[in-house]
């Protein structure tokens, strides 16, 4: 079941408030301190003159282009798009990938079709389809997120399809033998039932995603968006403003594994006991 | 049971024909030009002749040889990392919040920088590589090597095991199934991130190449034929590769069961 792995991101080691007022800053302090040593050690490299300043530039240098960038409007333009992107591609997926492995869950008939489908697709690494999605729907804005939504679709497909399967037998039959009609059936049983798996899917579906997305921006010549940006900024030897893109990707593929999903998990499973059960 | 398994794959079957069945239809319809959606004959001529002059082999040759060094160098680092900051809290409190930070930065972000630092080729796309496969194969051997279960550890100790012996008797047969999930994902992590690496920072050769070097002349069959081979070699590493290797280690040590326990 090597899809249905998650692979999340390591918690810093935690500073909750209850901690009393010393012990919370030294935990602040241990987490600074290795980006203290990374920062010195690029500063150094930096200044040393071993690399062209224009290739190497120091921390000022970036932080300086991040402000410059962020005031004049660009970054804010660059990251606007490409969260849009984003959110429409991995929309279709979640959707029309919910919709299928529901679908392959529920009916013999869809499963015996799809899985063969299905099986031949996923394991051909998404990005390999991007030329070939520029040819057919030209470069731009709806090659990229058609081709986020076909590839991060995958997962969602596999998880919700194994979520559904794997809802109890017994569930089933006593809510059924309790009265519930289909419609019942679905909503109460079999939807909060699958819910961890599809949302283990949604979030491997939407860390493919943005891995894939920042690529396909470099690749399909859009006006706008973070990958672009870092890619177009090579042309002029700005690493000053490349290194402030990689940042705010950073930035955002952090929020999206800690916040987005995280608290989309409290609200939902984690309130039905769901997670506990398991 | 067995009439529900024969029915199971002949509807299988029937999707796939009919899938093609439909493709070819399309094709043949000339709704699209030839050229965009060529018939599966034509594919497949094409991925015969780049087999028989001996190209298709040079393609994948250069991508393999990039992956595997990605990869090795992503093993090494990534497993030894991982056990040290299990096993040593200084270590772990260092690192930590630098993998946290760096994990969510996608290999291809990085593309255009190792660019302007090391030019197109192989040093490019062999680190992209190396930083998209470290991550999974660094966090799982950690989370592998802290999941050894501490009464074997005990046990262990009180039966007089020196820490050489500790470390592989028990902790690295220990870790070892989750040391095996991370090398499956940094590997499935590694095969997309050669392709997209070598589309945007290769010279000639690699199958990524290929394929974004044939749409310029709008050669969707070459494109078809390298992305079939990509998905094939993607999946006799999955499947055969590393299922040998966890058939070899982990069910053999009947590690498996504990480790899912």
């Amino acid at each position: 079941m090597q899809d249905a792995a998650t692979l999340q991101a390591p918690a810093p080691a935690p500073a909750p408030a209850s901690l009393p007022g010393g012990e919370r800053l030294r935990a602040v302090a241990r987490n600074a301190f290795p980006f203290l040593v990374l920062g010195a050690l690029w500063e150094i490299v930096a200044l040393s003159g071993i690399f062209p300043r224009k290739l190497f530039p120091t921390l000022g240098d970036i932080v300086r282009s991040f402000v410059e960038l962020t005031v004049a409007g660009t970054l804010p333009h660059h990251t606007l798009d490409t969260l849009i992107r984003l959110s429409s591609g991995f929309g279709i997926a979640a959707v029309v990938g919910v919709t299928i492995g529901v679908l392959m869950g529920r009916s013999r008939l869809a499963e015996d079709i799809l899985l063969p489908l299905v099986s031949i697709l996923a394991p051909i690494p998404g990005l390999a389809y991007t030329p070939l999605f520029l040819l057919w729907f030209g470069p731009g804005q709806l090659s990229a997120i058609l081709l986020v939504a076909f590839v991060s679709m995958f997962p969602v497909i596999y998880n919700s399809w194994t979520g559904v399967k794997a809802v109890k037998e017994i569930w089933l039959r006593s809510a059924q033998s309790m009265g519930a009609d289909k419609h019942r059936l679905f909503r109460h049983v079999i939807l909060p039932g699958a819910m961890p798996y599809m949302l283990t899917g949604l979030r491997l579906g939407l860390a493919q995603a943005w891995r894939i997305l920042i690529a396909v921006e470099m690749l399909a010549s859009v006006p706008w968006g973070l990958g672009w940006l870092i890619f177009g900024a090579r042309e002029f030897l700005d690493t000053a403003a490349m290194m402030a893109g990689v940042i705010v990707i950073a930035v955002i593929g952090l929020l999206l594994e800690k916040y987005v999903f995280q608290k989309l998990e409290d609200y939902t499973v984690v309130r039905w006991g769901m997670v506990g059960s398991m | 049971m067995d009439a529900q398994r024969r029915r199971s794959l002949v509807r299988g079957a029937l999707a796939i024909a009919g899938s093609a069945a439909l493709y070819e239809g399309v094709s043949y319809s000339g709704m699209f030009p030839q050229v965009l959606l060529p018939n599966i004959q034509t594919v497949a001529g094409t991925l015969w002749g780049m087999l028989a002059d001996g190209s298709m082999f040079e393609h994948a040759g250069a991508t393999l040889l990039r992956v595997l060094v990605g990869f090795t160098l992503a093993t090494a680092l990534g497993v030894s990392l991982g056990i040290l900051m299990a096993r040593f809290k200084a270590v772990e409190n260092f690192f930590l919040p630098l993998v946290s930070a760096l994990m969510p930065i996608p290999s291809f972000a990085l593309v255009p920088l190792f660019m302007l630092w090391f030019g197109l080729g192989n040093t490019t796309t062999v680190l992209v590589v190396f930083y998209g496969a470290t991550f999974p194969i660094l966090f799982n051997t950690w989370s592998g090597v802290r999941a050894v279960n501490p009464l074997w550890l005990r046990a262990a100790g009180a039966m007089g095991a020196d820490e050489r012996k500790l470390f592989w008797k028990v902790i690295l047969p220990g870790a070892s199934p989750f040391i095996i999930t991370g090398m499956r994902q940094g590997f499935l992590r590694a095969w997309i991130a050669v392709v997209g690496a070598e589309m945007i920072a290769a010279s000639d050769w690699g199958l990524g190449w290929v394929i974004f070097d044939a749409e310029q002349f709008l050669q969707a069959d070459i494109m078809i034929a390298s992305i079939v081979v990509i998905g094939i070699i993607g999946f006799v590493f999955e499947r055969l590769v590393f299922g040998s290797i966890e058939r070899a280690t982990v069910h053999r040590w009947g590690m498996v069961r504990v480790a899912k326990g």
